[in-house]
């Protein structure tokens, strides 16, 4: 039932318009493999995260949909093009390495910025003008970038990715450098952005970030895509766990507890069995337990990663977070 | 929001006029740009000072020397009064005369004692002439004696005249004389060497500054924001594109700055053998080839720089650039005096020295096709190297995650050492 459920949902995932399709993508550099057969097919309107650690080939792999590198072999399709580049006027895109010529001032960014992607000078920067304003910017729009703080000119540079009314969003590590007051402005931004129907991708490797945004995921390590789809579908993957706590230490009902169960304290921590939770709670209750709390908690997209990309992957996403940090 | 601004498909051009604009303004409204136009005026006001010293100490210099006289009454009158008909015909051949002793009948002179008195008592003498109008002997060192010894004898030989005629007035009317063929080839060869050597120093000048052209970017991080925008090779031609409108400026206001002295000193170019194909077609090729010379060794320049990482690296390899610059100037020169060899078709036919030689042929040969056709194989190469070098960029350059960064640290000296 669940299952036919779980299938019902991709293929009406599906048979929505793509914004981002590619397959089999593959990149090599110097011999060494960056990305080795990624596929991914992101709907139009979602908000999709590419999680993953340091090194594992998310830059890599927006930048072969952005077409700034050419992948070695594989597909892609960017707005219905295999030509990324034919569409960059409705691309709108955050590098990691953010950077504007300090020379400029914010609202001249901006402008520059919308001429990238073919909109008149003039109106780029009239623009600019009311996106500093409207975000509560306006005292920098005559500010040159190199007068800002770093944060402010990462600001400047978020506008200047939207100032064409882009279609599909890509940030590449959109939180790093910036303080918590601002990363839940960009959360909201990029809500807001979705719900106007604009597709936003952004590769992070702060689990917390995707799984507060992401209606889909792709899990991405050492170049490959063990995962990619709903958050939900990846937290499945892993089996709910139980937390039990009981009177009694000892006593029969010991043995209906699972293979997997582990003490923590004074809880019993398992898998939830196939068969469900009943017929555990039979046993305690006939085996006298003394049951004083039971809770079933969804896995987090944390242990799902861990379950998908394995411990070591898990590891060096943590690395990266503490890095970040 | 007041209107929309959805963004629109640019083209290659309208991309790369995009790069172009900024860079243009960027540049022209920098502080170094200042520096950049007065720099090359800097030898001009030298040499203009230089000169002006050069003259002033020209006319602060002592008198020529003079040609002291010793001889009997009658001779030295009558080589004075041969002197003074003669001394404006002869355009300073003749040297002022000076008396330095008159002597009586019967008295003997000594040339040799008393020129060294009058050089001793601070007379400038360059030689003593003594004897007879018949027999003139001069004493004076070697270099003098040299140099006057022939208007001495024509000066000795109307003072014996008694009753000389008068030397006629000679009518004088220019007239613009047909060069014979060899003078005209000699100079237009000359038209030719300027021409290039012109083209030449421009392009040492200018086409340089594009190597550290995308080190801006590279450093501020926005080369990606670009590469994603549009293509590698707008970016690529976007930059030349404005460095090219950049070196404009500078030749308009040297070249101002030229007109200008030429008007004040009143010297110009006629001393040039006018070109083949006349001055006014011979100016619009020179601009052209100009234009794309800059382009052609811009594109490769800006590839060579765009691998750079650091202002350093630009810096150490301006040097064999330069180098190579000189030696496709060379290979131009080298193949225009071989007219009609392989030597100049190659030169002709090599795209970076097309430009050099084809200005040369301008001012050598007369047809105008053969620059239709070399403005359009420059063009193509010039597209072709731009292509090359936004590939080159991309494959070697827009690397990403920790190989790119290596990559980038490694830059082009790594690069080259590995080629």
């Amino acid at each position: 039932m669940r299952a036919d459920l779980e299938d019902a949902v991709r293929e009406s995932n599906d048979s929505r318009p793509l914004a981002i399709e590619v397959r089999a993508l593959v990149k090599r550099f110097n011999g060494t493999t960056a990305v080795d057969g990624v596929d991914l097919r992101v709907p139009e309107g979602a908000i999709y995260g590419i999680l993953g650690p340091n090194g594992a080939g998310k830059t890599t792999t927006l930048r072969m949909i952005l077409g700034i590198i050419d992948p070695d072999s594989g597909f892609r399709r960017v707005l219905g093009s295999e030509r990324p580049h034919d569409v960059s006027h409705a691309i709108g895109y955050l590098p990691e390495e953010r950077g504007l010529y300090p020379a400029m001032k914010a609202y001249e960014a901006i402008g520059f910025l919308g001429a990238l992607r073919g909109v008149p000078l003039a109106k780029g920067r009239q623009r600019g003008r009311e996106l500093l304003e409207e975000h509560g910017l306006g005292h920098l729009a005559e500010r040159q970038i190199r007068q800002m703080s770093k944060g402010q000119a990462q600001q400047v540079q978020v506008l200047g990715t939207l100032v064409h009314e882009p279609r599909l969003v890509i940030f590449d590590e959109p939180f790093s450098g910036l303080d918590a007051i601002n990363q839940g402005r960009l959360e909201q931004m990029i809500r807001a952005l979705a719900a106007k129907g604009t597709t936003v991708i952004f590769s992070t490797h702060v689990i917390a970030h995707a799984e507060r945004l992401c209606d889909e995921v792709a899990i991405i390590a050492g170049g490959r895509v063990p995962f990619a789809g709903p958050v939900d579908e990846a937290r499945d993957r892993i089996r709910p766990q139980v937390r039990l706590e009981t009177r009694a230490h000892e006593g029969a009902w010991r043995a209906a507890l699972p293979a997997d169960t582990r003490q923590e304290g004074r809880f019993w921590l398992f898998s939830l069995p196939e068969s469900g939770v009943e017929p555990l709670l039979r046993a305690l209750i006939e085996g006298d337990a003394g049951i004083l709390s039971l809770s079933i908690e969804r896995a987090g997209l944390h242990d799902a990663f861990v379950a998908i990309a394995g411990a070591a992957a898990a590891k060096a996403l943590d690395a990266s977070g503490e890095e970040a940090l | 929001m007041s209107e929309s601004t959805k963004g629109g498909r640019l083209s290659l051009l309208s991309a790369a006029l995009v790069v172009a604009r900024r860079d243009f303004m960027a540049v022209l409204w920098s502080r170094s740009f200042i520096f950049f136009l007065v720099g090359p005026l800097f030898p001009l006001v030298v040499g203009a000072l230089a000169g002006s010293v050069t003259n002033h100490v020209e006319n602060s210099a002592p008198d020529y020397p003079k040609l002291g006289v010793i001889m009997q009454g009658a001779d030295l009158d009558a080589v004075l009064t041969a002197g003074a008909a003669l001394g404006s015909r002869m355009n300073g051949d003749l040297p002022d005369l000076a008396i330095v002793k008159r002597l009586k009948a019967g008295e003997t002179a000594h040339p040799a004692k008393a020129l060294a008195q009058e050089n001793a008592a601070g007379r400038d003498m360059g030689a003593i002439l003594s004897g007879t109008l018949a027999h003139p002997v001069l004493t004076g060192s070697r270099e003098h004696l040299q140099d006057w010894q022939g208007p001495v004898s024509l000066l000795a030989a109307r003072a014996r005249t008694q009753t000389p005629a008068p030397l006629p007035e000679v009518a004088l009317s220019p007239t613009a004389v047909a060069a014979t063929q060899a003078d005209t080839g000699h100079g237009r060869m000359m038209t030719a060497q300027a021409a290039q050597t012109l083209l030449f120093l421009l392009m040492m000048l200018l086409a340089g500054m594009v190597l550290s052209n995308l080190v801006e970017e590279k450093a501020n991080k926005i080369i990606e924001v670009l590469a994603a925008a549009i293509p590698m090779d707008a970016v690529f031609l976007g930059k030349l594109f404005a460095m090219l409108a950049i070196s404009m400026v500078g030749i308009a206001v040297w070249g101002a700055a030229g007109g200008v002295l030429h008007l004040v000193s009143g010297q110009g170019i006629q001393f040039l053998t006018a070109p083949a194909v006349g001055w006014p077609l011979f100016v619009v090729l020179g601009i052209a080839y100009f234009g794309l010379g800059y382009l052609l060794l811009g594109s490769v320049f800006l590839t060579i720089g765009s691998m750079a990482s650091t202002v350093r690296e630009v810096q150490t390899l301006s040097m064999p650039v330069t180098m190579a610059q000189i030696l496709v100037f060379f290979f131009a020169s080298y193949g225009m005096a071989r007219e009609g060899s392989p030597v100049e078709w190659a030169s002709i036919v090599f795209p970076f020295s097309s430009p050099f030689a084809m200005l040369g042929r301008a001012a050598i040969h007369g047809e105008i096709w053969p620059h239709l056709a070399a403005l359009g194989w420059q063009a193509l190469c010039v597209l072709i190297f731009v292509r090359v070098g936004a590939y080159i960029f991309r494959r070697r350059v827009m690397q990403s995650g920790a190989q790119g960064a290596v990559k980038k640290k490694r830059g082009v000296l790594e690069i080259l050492r590995k080629a």
